[in-house]
C-alpha cells in the first residue's frame, strides 16, 4: 500500500525526456535507439543515456536481433512504478478524508453554539 | 506515464478558516498526519514530525491564509530542505461558496535524485516499517468516522 522508495526506479521516471522515450516503448513495443531518436527533440547520444538509466532500474529489457539491439518495456516492474504512486495517493485521500471529518465536525460545534448562544 | 506527482482534492463542508485551522494547528495535524507535531506555522519555520518512536524534520514554505499552505518533509538530517532532496506539500484551499472548501493536495519530490546513497538506506529502512504502522493506525482513524 505504501510507496516502496526505490529511488533508482523514481530517478528513472522523473525525467520528463525519459518519460518520452518510456511513452514510446510502451506505445510501440520493441524499437531500437535509432527509432527513438528520430521521434524525439534530443540526440541519438541522449536517448543512449535514457536508454541505460531506464535499463538500470528494471524498466526495460534488450534484445540482441542480428546487429540491432531491441529495447521493451519490461511491464512488471511499470506496474510496480504506478502502483506505488497509485498506493501514495490512497494514502493522501485518506488524510484528506480525516481532514474532512475534523473540519466538518468542528464547524458543526461552532454552528451548534452559536445557535444555543441566540 | 504519469508525472511523479500526486494530485487529489476533497470537498469539505466546511469554511475555508475552518479547514485552513484543521491543516495548519499542530493539535489537529497530529491527528490526520503525525503523531507529534512540534511546529510553528511560518514561512521558513524548521519543526519536526514524529510518527511512534521515529520522526523527521518538516520546513515550512508558504503561509497564505486561508488559502495556500505548504512544506518540505523527507529530507536527510542536516541538510537544507531543498528541490531534489525532500517531498513538497502543498494544499490549495478553494471555497465553492460560505460553508463548502475545496480542499486539493499536490505532493512532488518522490524522485528523490540527489539522495546519498546512504541516506536512501536508511530512509528505506526506517520509513517502510513507519510508513505501515502508519497506515493501520490511520485505517483506524477513518474507521472511526
Amino acid at each position: 500500500m505504501t510507496a516502496t522508495p526505490d529511488d533508482e526506479l523514481w530517478s528513472a521516471i522523473g525525467d520528463p525526456s525519459r518519460c518520452q522515450v518510456l511513452d514510446l516503448l510502451v506505445s510501440h513495443g520493441e524499437v531500437s535507439a535509432s527509432w527513438l531518436a528520430e521521434r524525439v527533440p534530443f540526440s541519438r547520444q541522449a536517448v543512449s543515456k535514457h536508454l541505460a538509466v531506464l535499463e538500470r532500474s528494471g524498466l526495460i529489457g534488450r534484445r540482441k536481433q542480428g546487429r540491432e539491439v531491441l529495447y521493451q518495456v519490461q511491464p512488471g516492474r511499470l506496474d510496480q512504478a504506478t502502483r506505488a504512486m497509485t498506493g501514495r495517493a490512497a494514502l493522501w485521500d485518506q488524510r484528506l478524508a480525516v481532514i474532512k471529518r475534523l473540519a466538518e465536525a468542528t464547524h458543526a460545534a461552532t454552528k451548534e453554539n452559536s445557535r444555543n448562544d441566540e | 506515464m504519469p508525472g511523479l506527482m500526486i494530485d487529489r482534492d476533497i470537498l469539505i463542508e466546511a469554511p475555508a478558516e475552518v479547514v485552513w485551522r484543521t491543516i495548519t494547528e499542530p493539535a489537529q495535524m497530529s491527528q490526520w498526519f503525525a503523531d507529534q507535531v512540534d511546529l510553528v506555522i511560518e514561512p521558513g519555520a524548521r519543526g519536526y514530525l514524529k510518527f511512534g518512536d521515529q520522526g523527521g524534520p518538516v520546513v515550512v514554505e508558504t503561509v497564505d491564509p486561508p488559502t495556500r499552505f505548504s512544506f518540505r518533509w523527507n529530507h536527510p538530517h542536516g541538510e537544507e530542505p531543498v528541490a531534489g532532496n525532500s517531498m513538497l506539500v502543498e494544499f490549495t484551499l478553494t471555497p465553492e461558496d460560505a460553508e463548502r472548501t475545496r480542499l486539493r493536495v499536490i505532493e512532488t519530490g518522490h524522485e528523490l535524485r540527489s539522495w546519498p546513497d546512504a541516506e536512501k538506506q536508511r530512509y528505506a529502512d526506517e520509513h517502510l516499517q513507519g510508513w505501515g504502522e502508519f497506515l493501520d493506525r490511520l485505517d483506524t482513524l477513518v474507521a472511526k468516522r
